[in-house]
């Protein structure tokens, strides 16, 4: 692990894993101290950014020497169940990179249980870890201009869902119906870091 | 008739703003709000509101609003011409408005960003918690058009700020103090690299500043190398492959995969705020 400083207020903490990013998320955000400004989960960092003129870094970075970071401690984690319906236009290109049929691309992406471990790209956008093996493939050589709400896609070791309509280069399995970002509701993004999510395939 | 502001003309990009939305970066969510901030404080101090009431953000000038009700405004930012129903008032001074008196901003003859503060703030339903228009996510209310009609707060502060002054004209040559890293090994010797002079594209805007120069070279080992995705601040500078940098202003995206060499000082944010397009840039990297 190397803390990376971040300009005067922020620092960068660079994880050796995604899964050790995600135990040093989870310890910060846990303490909940009252001066960080902003803690950020990347693929393999924490930008822990403070307000002003406070010790917060320094307060996080006791927290994470002292923390065991072999877990995850994020309480109890929210479980979210999103029904899909596996009709994405590349889901016979998946399933032909993988070597099996369509079938059994929808049972391998149903069967897994997710961690939503950072996001970015667009509000709500949350990448998703825990994707099978035969699953992680490479993003589309071109990506499309418009890739529709809700598209349930696949890249690397992620998979995620577009919340709006935007331009995309992941493999599109499927789409959800369910609204991943409302800047009006409780709780406006759907998705966020340490959350667990599985996919249910409606016909 | 409750007490509003219609829009007459919207100049290039008004917009409404506040102090923005921090503390949503892990949901993907920028920190928005106006983007030179003392400028957007003292508009607000001058009319009577707290500086967190949200006021009109433009490029450029060209607002011009009709009151619907008796109010206070006043106009910050670069000095600008302002002016009540043809007749000159002058900016940074509070103005008093009696409905049906039409207030035009004109074009700053330097800089980019005035700002519109109006007695009781701009009355909008708030998106997690903030009013301010965010260009890139799109959160927030639209952009102002003419016939927009903005509803207004009721006024309960007395107005303050005697004792200020007008803002110095934005520079055509800015020295920008910044604190080297987080990734400044990915470029050979990043101090001098980064005080070659930039300028400022007209390919710029709320997300970031796009600089033109001598492109930024990587080292030999990280030359093609890719980095994963990692949180980025307002202030950051990031590197794409053409090497050429962008510094992200308060409307960037939340995660980047490119290089951030250095971060521009917080105190140096308004000035880049109100840098047009031609503006000679220089960093200064800051022990």
């Amino acid at each position: 692990m190397r803390w990376l400083r971040y300009g005067t207020d922020a620092v960068l903490v660079e994880c050796a894993s995604l899964a050790e990013m995600s135990a040093v998320r989870a310890a910060v955000v846990a303490a909940g101290l009252p001066d960080l400004a902003e803690v950020v989960p990347g693929a393999r960092t924490v930008l822990i950014a403070a307000r002003p003129g406070t010790k917060a870094l320094e307060q996080a970075r006791e927290l994470v020497d002292e923390a065991d970071l072999a877990t995850v401690h994020d309480g109890e984690p929210r479980e979210i169940t999103l029904d899909v319906r596996y009709d994405g236009e590349d889901i016979d290109l998946v399933a032909e990179t993988a070597g099996i049929s369509a079938d059994d691309v929808v049972a391998l992406h149903t069967g897994a249980t997710y961690t939503v471990a950072f996001t970015g790209f667009a509000p709500g956008f949350g990448y998703l870890t825990g994707l099978p093996e035969p699953l992680r493939q490479s993003r589309l050589d071109t990506p499309r201009t418009r890739v529709p709400a809700g598209a349930v896609a696949i890249a690397g070791e992620f998979t995620g869902v577009y919340p709006r309509s935007s331009p995309g280069g992941w493999r599109l399995l499927g789409h959800t119906e369910a609204v991943l970002f409302d800047s009006h509701a409780d709780r406006p993004a759907l998705l966020a870091p340490g959350d667990r999510v599985r996919f249910r395939s409606r016909s | 008739m409750s007490r509003a502001l219609e829009i007459v003309t919207a100049g290039p990009l008004a917009l409404v703003q506040d102090l923005g939305r921090p503390g949503h970066a892990h949901l993907g969510v920028p920190p928005s709000g106006a983007l030179d901030v003392p400028a957007f404080r003292l508009a607000n101090r001058l009319v009577g509101n707290p500086e967190t009431a949200a006021g009109i953000e433009t490029l450029l000038g060209g607002l011009t609003v009709n009151a619907r009700a008796s109010c206070t405004v006043a106009v910050t930012g670069p000095p600008v011409a302002v002016t009540v129903d043809g007749r000159p008032v002058g900016s940074h001074v509070p103005v008093h408005l009696t409905a049906g008196q039409t207030l035009a901003i004109g074009r700053p003859d330097a800089g980019l960003r005035c700002y519109l503060a109006v007695s009781g703030g701009l009355d909008i339903e708030p998106e997690l918690g903030s009013r301010s228009r965010d260009v890139l996510s799109e959160i927030g209310p639209p952009p102002l058009e003419p016939g927009t009609v903005l509803p207004l707060g009721k006024p309960d502060g007395i107005p303050v700020g005697a004792d200020t002054v007008t803002a110095p004209p934005a520079p055509r040559d800015l020295v920008v103090p910044v604190v080297l890293g987080p990734r400044d090994d990915w470029f050979g010797d990043a101090a001098r690299q980064l005080t070659s002079p930039w300028t400022v594209t007209s390919e710029s805007n709320r997300v970031g500043l796009r600089l033109d120069g001598s492109a930024l070279e990587r080292t030999s080992e990280r030359d093609g190398a890719e980095l994963p995705s990692e949180g980025v601040i307002t202030g950051a500078i990031q590197v794409p492959p053409n090497g050429l940098p962008v510094v992200f202003l308060a409307d960037h995206p939340t995660t980047g995969g490119y290089p951030v060499i250095a971060v521009v000082v917080p105190r140096a944010l308004p000035a880049l705020a109100q840098a047009r397009p031609g503006t000679t840039i220089r960093f200064r990297p800051y022990a």
